[in-house]
């Protein structure tokens, strides 16, 4: 009985164990690729501006920390981009359309905000619950042609991020009460319409990025204690055999790609609805035939989170950090767009996350290589005396 | 111990570890020029790692390995290859969308200026296929052609490479038993050549007739080395389980009772909907019996059996199910009225690989109130079951319920798969090829499973290529042949050849009475 051998003995090398489980595993993974992608950026600042370079660069890694809640504020919209993206992912399903949701779900935000007249305290929900409606419907689209033509949602999405930000732009500037024609944005939004502030003089930090981080959790428990979730799960990994145990899978697609359209579209509502530290004035939204990066950013934030809800919940807060970071680097020389790289060689290097993964292992077994001959010895005597 | 032998391939005192397990303990296997030496060992038994260590895919923790008494290191199979080691992999490796000759030469183009000389290689591709009897289509698409083609493609790659020791990894596992006689032939061939051929199976007939010496393996240890001339069949696999096995099938006579499953005039379109592959079968399952649907692989088995558990769809006639008009429901609904399914490659279908094993366990009934309130799994319960069907089925992993399903062995998979469809409260098991890739220890205990499950008074419908197993196990056979059934015959009334001959097409009867077969 291997089994039961094995089993007693988890128990003696916790350690042991505790190196072999994938979670932990593909958290090292992004350690190292932060780590990499972290001094690739410095050696980049060195080629740039040797001078400054040591400067900017402590700006990037400690910068966040003097506006932490500012940290906060930007991470909530490519927190729900992420998970969004990271969501689908766990069916197979790359939805790339994020942006296309986000401003869609923006849009319905911003009508809801101007043209709906409700009391304060009910306003900004309905709001945000029209940013959800807004999503949901967005992401309707590519789900379906994906459940029942069999078009790859790949090549819907980025055609739905167009059309998505051509309509919303279109619809702003054919719209008098929102749009302001001279300074090309949106007038502001009523007070009531905005997501009560936290507080915290001179940020505009509110309400929204604790439902995010409450929604990030509440994903992680469909994904991991629900049947819904283990369907989603099954789905992503083997389709055929999805079909053999009689899931629903057309259902399941359109509905999993609805439930991340709405994610990116309460993204959306979070970021245009969000209060001004500035009295008086709002957030607002520039029709300039622009995809918003928000949803790309997500696909990043994704990626690095391992579309893991949890894991996505540190790395908006971490990318955000360093893009805050990132900001403070001009008060020495160097152009913002520097954080931009540092982030794309983080992402590049998880992307190599199987590979970290092996060395880390390589690495780890190297040190305990005495333990794990001890197990596997201790293992075959079970084997034996079982026998 | 007095005479030097001269050996071609010598692996001395291999070690492999695997996390939790030893795949590989001190085993040594030595490798004459010019002899078919079989690898004979269960599934999981440390045959596919012993090999893909000499074929430099996996390094030994502890050994070495000698080529012509030389000892070498071989870090990957480019490696290998330098050294003439080539090998066919049980699922083969070739790009689908590429031509065989495509597939030959790849890796190993012959160039003018940078520009493939195709002319070449097709002449020297024709002249190895036409030398060694290995029939192909050189400019036939891989994914065009059967399976035994494919594999001939795979063989062909080793000698356009010059290959002088070949690998062979359970090749008969995927042939008919016609392919399988010319592959066992052109593997003598190669002997007589003097190429040495290392052949790991687990079907004892074959080795008997064409190998010269077996090593045996048994949980990762060698067991020892063997004439064949001096050895029985019994003898190895008592070497191989480490017990007798008992080659026939243990039953009693069936009892059959109520008709179970009921297809009437079933017509099913082919892939591209303009041909039916399968043409006006009709046919009764009843309770208490295993009716066994023989037939060469691609003759409508597949099309006919995704009709029954509704992952085809049929184009006309009828399936019933118990009474219940069942001809368009869905998978799921089929389940719960009662159907349960082997499928036919438990990789593609019948596990989600990535997925623990209890999770796997549940695959079918996970949405039940047993293992579920409100939608939250019940991970107690699903804890709980699977720990029984571990038990009770003997499913070995190195982790129990929490394994994760791709790590454990292929005999193992399949015992999941068993012990979830059998456990599964049902009336109609449909078990495809379920004994396929498996060892004769796995054999046997499918088989053993399927008639307790026809002895419960389940229906069994059973499909096999195996002429063995459709002789031995099913109490009813069914020969189909081109998508429509030739045939019906009870096996202690029949011969394997002359199934054989409705199975080819040389003969057919749509009406019950039977001829004399010659």
């Amino acid at each position: 009985m291997e089994n039961r051998g094995n089993l007693n003995n988890k128990n003696k090398f916790n350690l042991g164990n505790i190196f072999k489980t994938s979670g932990f595993s593909t958290l090292m993974a992004a350690l190292m690729a932060i780590f990499l992608g972290l001094i690739f950026g410095f050696i980049i600042m060195l080629i740039a501006k040797p001078s400054s370079a040591l400067a900017g660069f402590r700006y990037i890694l400690l910068g966040g920390f003097r506006r932490i809640w500012d940290v906060f504020y930007f991470a909530t919209p490519i927190l729900m981009t992420g998970l969004a993206v990271g969501f689908a992912f766990k069916m197979g399903l790359f939805n790339i359309g994020a942006s296309g949701q986000y401003t869609m779900g923006m849009y319905f935000a911003l009508y809801v905000g101007f043209m709906w007249d409700l009391p304060p305290g009910i306003h900004w929900i309905v709001a945000i619950l029209a940013g959800l409606v807004g999503g949901i419907i967005w992401g309707f689209f590519p789900g379906f042609f994906k459940a029942f033509l069999n078009v790859n949602e790949v090549i819907t999405s980025i055609m739905f991020n167009y059309i998505g930000m051509f309509l919303v732009d279109m619809w702003i500037q054919n719209n008098s009460t929102m749009y302001i024609p001279n300074m090309a944005r949106t007038a502001y939004l009523p007070k009531s319409a905005q997501i009560p502030s936290l507080g915290i003089p001179g940020s505009n930090v509110n309400f929204s990025i604790i439902f995010a981080i409450v929604i990030g959790i509440i994903l992680y428990i469909v994904l991991e204690k629900t049947i819904f979730g283990y369907e989603l799960k099954a789905t992503g990994f083997n389709k055929h055999a999805s079909e053999y145990a009689g899931m629903k899978g057309k259902r399941n697609i359109i509905l999993t790609m609805m439930i991340a359209g709405g994610l990116a579209g309460l993204g959306g509502a979070f970021a245009i609805l969000a209060p001004s530290a500035i009295a008086g004035s709002s957030v607002t939204y520039e029709p300039v035939n622009i995809i918003a990066p928000n949803g790309f950013t997500g696909i990043a934030v994704a990626l690095l989170g391992n579309s893991h809800p949890l894991g996505i919940i540190l790395s908006a807060i971490f990318i955000s950090h360093i893009q805050r970071g990132g900001t403070l680097t001009s008060l020495v020389g160097f152009k913002p767009e520097i954080i931009d790289v540092v982030i794309a060689v983080i992402i590049y290097f998880s992307a190599f996350s199987m590979i970290m993964n092996t060395a880390l292992g390589n690495f780890l077994k190297r040190k305990f290589r005495v333990k794990k001959h001890k197990l596997a010895e201790s293992i075959d005597n079970n084997t034996k005396e079982k026998d | 111990m007095v005479k030097v032998e001269k050996y071609i391939v010598e692996m001395l005192n291999i070690t492999k570890r695997f996390p939790g397990i030893i795949a590989n303990d001190n085993i040594t296997l030595q490798l004459k020029k010019g002899e078919i030496h079989a690898l004979l060992g269960e599934n999981g038994a440390g045959k596919s790692t012993l090999m893909s260590i000499l074929f430099g895919l996996y390094q030994p923790d502890e050994g070495e390995i000698r080529i012509n008494g030389k000892k070498v290191d071989i870090r990957n199979p480019n490696d290998a290859n330098d050294l003439g080691i080539g090998m066919v992999h049980q699922h083969f490796k070739l790009v689908e969308i590429f031509t065989v000759l495509e597939n030959i030469i790849l890796g190993v183009e012959p160039s003018k200026m940078g520009f493939i000389d195709k002319k070449e290689a097709r002449e020297r591709v024709i002249d190895i296929s036409e030398r060694y009897g290995l029939k192909i289509d050189p400019d036939a698409k891989v994914e065009d052609i059967t399976v035994g083609m494919q594999q001939r493609v795979e063989i062909l790659k080793m000698l356009y490479r010059d290959n002088e020791i070949l690998i062979f990894d359970e090749p008969t596992a995927v042939l008919t038993p016609q392919e399988i006689k010319e592959l066992l032939q052109i593997m003598k061939n190669f002997a007589k050549e003097g190429k040495s051929i290392l052949f790991i199976t687990h079907k004892l007939n074959e080795i008997m007739e064409v190998a010269d010496r077996c090593t045996v393996l048994r949980k990762g240890k060698c067991i020892g080395t063997v004439d064949i001339k001096d050895t029985t069949k019994e003898e190895l696999s008592r070497m191989m389980v480490g017990r007798d096995v008992n080659f026939v099938v243990d039953k009693d006579e069936a009892k059959p009772k109520d008709v179970v499953l009921s297809v009437r005039n079933l017509y099913v379109e082919g892939e591209n909907k303009s041909v039916n592959v399968i043409k006006n079968v009709s046919f009764d399952v009843r309770a208490g019996e295993i009716v066994c649907l023989a037939g060469i692989d691609g003759n409508g088995q597949r099309e006919l059996v995704n009709a029954i558990t509704g992952l085809g769809r049929v184009s006309s006639g009828s399936i019933t199910l118990n009474g219940t008009e069942i001809t368009n429901a869905s998978v799921r609904q089929r389940s719960i009225l009662g159907i349960s399914h082997i499928p036919e490659d438990r990789h593609k279908h019948g596990l989600v690989l990535d997925y623990k094993l209890e999770q796997n366990l549940v695959l079918q009934r996970y949405w039940q109130p047993e293992f579920q309130n409100k939608g939250f799994i019940k991970f107690d319960a699903v804890r709980k079951y699977a720990e029984g069907l571990i038990e009770n089925y003997d499913i070995r992993s190195g982790q129990g319920p929490i394994t994760i399903t791709r790590s454990m062995s292929g005999g193992n998979q399949q015992k999941a798969i068993i012990a979830r469809e059998i456990d599964k409260d049902h009336k109609l098991l449909v078990a495809v090829q379920p004994t396929r890739g498996l060892d004769v220890g796995a054999i046997e205990y499918v088989h053993k499973r399927l008639v307790e499950s026809r002895d419960a008074g389940k229906a069994v419908f059973l499909v096999s290529l195996e002429l063995d197993e459709v002789m031995n196990v099913s109490d009813r056979i069914l020969v189909i042949y081109e998508g429509e059934i030739v045939g019906e015959f009870d096996p202690k009334k029949t011969t394997v050849q002359e199934l054989g001959l409705y199975m080819s097409g040389a003969k057919r009867n749509t009406t019950k009475e039977k001829e004399d077969g010659e």
